[in-house]
């Protein structure tokens, strides 16, 4: 059984179901009930036609539900039979599925859960496996989001933008116990931009598939990091790097640039490099002008700066560090590194050591020990 | 975004206040302390928050290494003076004001008299996996 063919369609059979009058909430119980029946019972004995199983087996156990629900408050139950389907399409069913799991009052935790469940097709186990915390800590997380958007109606149209901030958060989370959200993310991301007609999803779609391209190479034996400067550009997947390449041009040439789209050119830049100091740092300054207009953002502000030392010298990107946030997690990371291009070595391993002791994770926390290391290296005689 | 939440028999900032050692307290005290615990990670898994928690015994040592064919070294049991860790909460929230929130309502738990014990508890942020977009 082709279990990614399963999961694809689960927003379809939630669709079915709330077509049919059952709520939102209880159809999504249903349909995951029946999804963990199909996960258990496919690869032995598979259906002919997966989707009419699906639909057929959570309507069952929504039946079940409301019974139980009902003979609880002892009424009767008035659904008894199986209506038709209404005629709504089932590619709006799954768009509106997207706005609904990311609804901007969701803290983003939940959201990102009920979108993989219910979009995604992924179980509760799963999800708590990839997010690392208790199968029973992950199902009241879902549950509670269900319950804060109990009664939005599901037909109207939502917050792209939340929809793709999710979607880029799963991305950025990588891969965990045996799900791979980045993969998973490019699914989702993929079958959003066939559902709209939005140059920022195209644009998230590119930044992913650039970025994803570049896996293999991004760490080296042990899980150790690999700078992008350093990193085999052979191994790099010149498809995945085509494919995001020409998604972005054709964005891009809509002329309604936004954030992913500006992120998703300076990744364009780089896979374009056939070596590091082929770069066209020219360039991607101009990105980053771009991106820090479209976001104000910090963190853009501090990767402008490494660019600008790139284009114009390290003395340069120090000057573009006036003004930004010496908080910011990878402050005392950036200025370490032009203050080694500039000559400072003592200064930049001292950085290199400040920057570990702030790193948010452990393989920059390693990589950073390391640098300042071999800076220490270079500075004895 | 995941914390621990840790929680001392001795060390850290000066209590602020002084409720003895809980083998000193009544019986019902001690209950309702533990009970306040336990309704407190029971709450957090309702809010799909909690990841685990241990008690840790004050007993223990410290052991290391020797050379090679050599049994290892233990020094123990620990110093009245050292700083001694009596267990652990790890939470997975939103943020870190939401850590510190929830720290600083775990510190409430009862103490004598059922007042709250004003327990200074260290919150900690995990290392996680490094995001997959860098530049």
């Amino acid at each position: 059984m082709n279990e990614s063919l399963l999961r694809e369609l689960v927003p379809a059979v939630i669709g079915v179901l709330v077509r049919r009058g059952a709520g939102f909430a209880s159809a999504e119980d249903a349909v995951q009930e029946a999804l963990i029946r199909a996960l258990d019972t496919w690869p032995g004995d598979p259906p002919r036609d997966p989707k009419a199983w699906l639909v057929a087996a959570a309507w069952r156990k929504f039946l079940d539900a409301a019974r139980a629900e009902a003979s609880r408050r002892g009424r009767e139950l008035a659904v008894e039979t199986e209506p038709p389907a209404g005629p709504a399409p089932a590619t709006d069913d799954t768009l509106r599925l997207y706005f609904l799991c990311a609804h901007p009052t969701l803290p983003q935790s939940s959201a990102v859960a009920l979108t993989l469940r219910a979009v995604g097709g992924l179980t509760t186990r799963q999800i708590a496996a990839a997010y690392l915390v208790p199968e029973a800590t992950m199902a009241q997380r879902i549950s509670r989001a269900k319950r804060r958007i109990a009664g939005l109606p599901l037909d109207q149209p939502g917050d792209l933008g939340t929809v793709l901030r999710v979607l880029y958060l799963v991305f950025n989370e990588g891969y965990g116990g045996d799900v791979d959200l980045a993969a998973e993310a490019i699914r989702l991301t993929r079958q959003l931009a066939a559902l709209t007609d939005e140059p920022e999803v195209a644009g998230l779609l590119a930044l992913m598939l650039l970025h994803h391209a570049r896996r293999a190479s991004r760490t080296g034996p042990g899980g150790r990091l690999v700078p992008l400067a350093e990193q085999d550009r052979s191994r790099w997947d010149t498809r995945l790097i085509a494919e995001g390449v020409a998604i972005l041009q054709a964005a891009l040439a809509r002329d309604r640039l936004g954030e992913y789209q500006a992120q998703a050119a300076i990744a364009a830049l780089h896979a374009d490099a056939r070596s590091a100091c082929e770069t066209d740092w020219v360039q991607i300054v101009e990105w980053y002008d771009e991106l820090l207009l479209l976001t104000g953002s910090p963190v853009v502000r501090l990767n402008r700066a490494v660019a600008v030392g790139e284009a114009d010298g390290p003395r340069a990107g120090l000057a573009a560090l006036a003004g930004v946030d010496p908080g910011l997690p990878r402050y005392a990371a950036v200025t370490a590194y032009l203050h080694e291009r500039a000559g400072d070595l003592q200064l930049a391993a001292e950085l290199y050591a400040e920057a570990a002791r702030a790193a948010t994770s452990v393989p920059e926390r390693d990589h950073l020990t390391r640098e300042a290391a071999r800076a220490r290296q270079l500075l004895a005689p | 975004m995941k914390y621990l939440i840790l929680k001392h028999y001795r060390g850290g900032p000066a209590p602020v206040v002084d409720c003895g050692s809980m083998d000193k307290w009544t019986p019902e005290e001690v209950d309702a302390h533990v009970q306040f615990m336990r309704d407190f990670a029971a709450r957090l898994e309702e809010t799909g928050e909690f990841v685990e928690g241990q008690a840790l015994s004050p007993e223990g040592a410290f052991v290391r290494y020797d050379g090679e064919g050599r049994p290892p070294v233990t020094d123990g049991p620990f110093a009245e003076t050292k700083d001694l860790i009596a267990g652990w909460m790890v939470i997975d929230v939103d943020s870190w004001d939401r850590a510190v929130q929830l720290a600083g309502e775990l510190s409430a738990a009862p103490g004598p008299g059922g007042e709250p014990i004003h327990e200074w508890l260290e919150v900690r942020p995990f290392l996680t996996e490094p995001p997959t977009v860098t530049e």
